[in-house]
């Protein structure tokens, strides 16, 4: 972790709360606004493309005093399955999170179908995960398959 | 049955056994098609996308069993116009009505509105997505002319990519132990994803290329659809297979007495007209069908069916 050392010297140690890791430098907004991070109070810090050794390039973000909910982590699957959030508590890691891929994804991902329902009703899209090793997501109502690489936030 | 109280969405949600239920009730409106069951019960169909040929079956289903239908057949004449949301119409309408019946342009429109409603929907086409009862009028005729679901020999013949109606028969026969050939231009071809489907499902299936007498000399049911020009990105293509994938009568001499020959109509050219006068064409009586079946799935819906 020499590499990664480094870059945590960029931005203050975090005495209580989360850091979430290995973030595609692509998505660090993407994340930001998954966790409606712009509208909490909490001191934050947000790192894009550091030098990673396993991503070639990643970002970090460090959110004082705040832990997420296993749902809340649930959503950020859809976006980046390999992102880490390790919790703070007096300085020390006490514990690192892997998120997992839910069962049902509703209300962040939009439908890439252009004649989908969703897409002309004020409502909330809904999609089954159908192969979580893959990132497939199936639209409940047109049935639509959307794979990782294509997915796209409301 | 479906998940969504009595509505009928897809026919994702039913095994054989509901499928062979549902079939034999609509052989007993056909024995029967007339009576009052319906009496008393208002039935609206919401087409938001115009399809004669559906709307006038299901109203006739409504009519034959006594039932009133409301509803209109465009939504150019309704407030969908003045950007009515669908969830307001559907609102709306299941203040005055039993049962709704909804063709819509949208793909997943039916799923949504049985989601808000409060009495069912029966889907009667959104988009490209499901036509359910189009799904159980094929069942029924090839039950009724086989005399059985089982181990047929179905030949899908035409437009395999974008049909709708090949794309619920492959899932609703899952049951049934058929064997499935696949007949389509290249640019057509049954999607990878259905036969992936088959492969899960233990479904058999064989591909051809050429369509012509002794392909479908061993077929139980030649399905054909209509091969469309708006479905080419390659109009060069289009005009060389055109013509490919047309049943004349001639190719039908040495098929199996017991074929029968279904297509969802309309029909444009790809079957000549010479072979509506051989027995073994079976689109009329196919259509009819879709009366008696759309009579039990009504009665269905609205849990009239002991």
């Amino acid at each position: 972790m020499g590499k990664t050392g480094k870059s945590e010297l960029l931005v203050a140690a975090l005495q209580n709360g989360t850091v979430i890791d290995h973030i595609p430098s692509d998505k660090v907004f993407d994340v930001v606004n998954l966790l409606g991070l712009t509208s909490i109070d909490n001191p934050i810090t947000i790192g894009s493309n550091l030098s990673s050794r396993k991503m070639g390039s990643k970002g970090i973000i460090k959110i004082a005093d705040r832990y997420f909910s296993e749902e809340e982590c649930s959503k950020l699957s859809v976006i980046a399955p390999n992102i880490v959030l390790n919790i703070i508590r007096d300085y020390e890691v006490i514990e690192k999170k892997m998120i997992s891929m839910p069962d049902q994804v509703r209300g962040i991902v939009k439908c890439g179908n252009p004649k989908c329902i969703t897409n002309h009703e004020p409502m909330q899209t809904v999609f089954d995960v159908v192969d979580k090793a893959n990132g497939t997501l199936r639209c409940r109502y047109c049935n639509k398959d959307i794979h990782k690489g294509d997915i796209k936030l409301l | 049955m479906d998940q969504t109280g009595r509505s009928l969405i897809s026919l994702e949600g039913l095994d054989r056994e509901d499928i062979l239920w549902l079939l034999g009730h609509a052989a007993e409106f056909e024995a029967n098609p007339n009576s009052k069951i319906l009496d008393g019960k208002i039935v609206a169909t919401l087409f938001f996308e115009p399809s004669t040929r559906t709307r006038l079956s299901f109203e006739t289903a409504v009519n034959r069993l006594g039932g009133r239908v409301i509803g209109f057949s465009d939504a150019a004449t309704t407030s969908s116009s003045k950007g009515e949301t669908l969830k307001d119409t559907i609102m709306m309408v299941s203040n005055y009505a039993d049962l709704i019946i909804m063709r819509h342009y949208l793909e997943g429109a039916a799923r949504y509105a049985s989601e808000v409603s409060p009495v069912p929907i029966i889907n009667a086409g959104d988009g490209a997505n499901q036509h359910p009862s189009q799904t159980m009028l094929d069942l029924y005729s090839m039950l009724k002319t086989q005399g059985r679901l089982d181990d047929l020999n179905i030949y899908l013949v035409g437009d395999l990519k974008y049909g709708r109606t090949v794309h619920s028969m492959l899932t609703a026969m899952r049951f049934f132990n058929p064997t499935f050939h696949f007949i389509s231009p290249d640019e057509l071809k049954m999607p990878e994803e259905y036969k992936e489907y088959c492969r899960i499902h233990g479904i058999k299936f064989e591909e051809h290329s050429r369509f012509d007498e002794e392909t479908i000399a061993d077929a139980d049911i030649l399905y054909m659809t209509r091969v469309q020009r708006e479905r080419f990105t390659d109009l060069m293509e289009y005009e060389r297979v055109k013509d490919m994938f047309i049943l004349k009568n001639d190719m039908l001499r040495s098929a199996k007495p017991n074929l029968k020959i279904l297509h969802p109509l309309p029909r444009v050219n790809e079957i000549a007209q010479d072979v509506d006068d051989n027995p073994m064409a079976y689109y009329f009586q196919q259509a009819k069908n879709g009366l008696y079946v759309r009579e039990a799935l009504i009665c269905n819906a609205l849990n009239l069916l002991k």
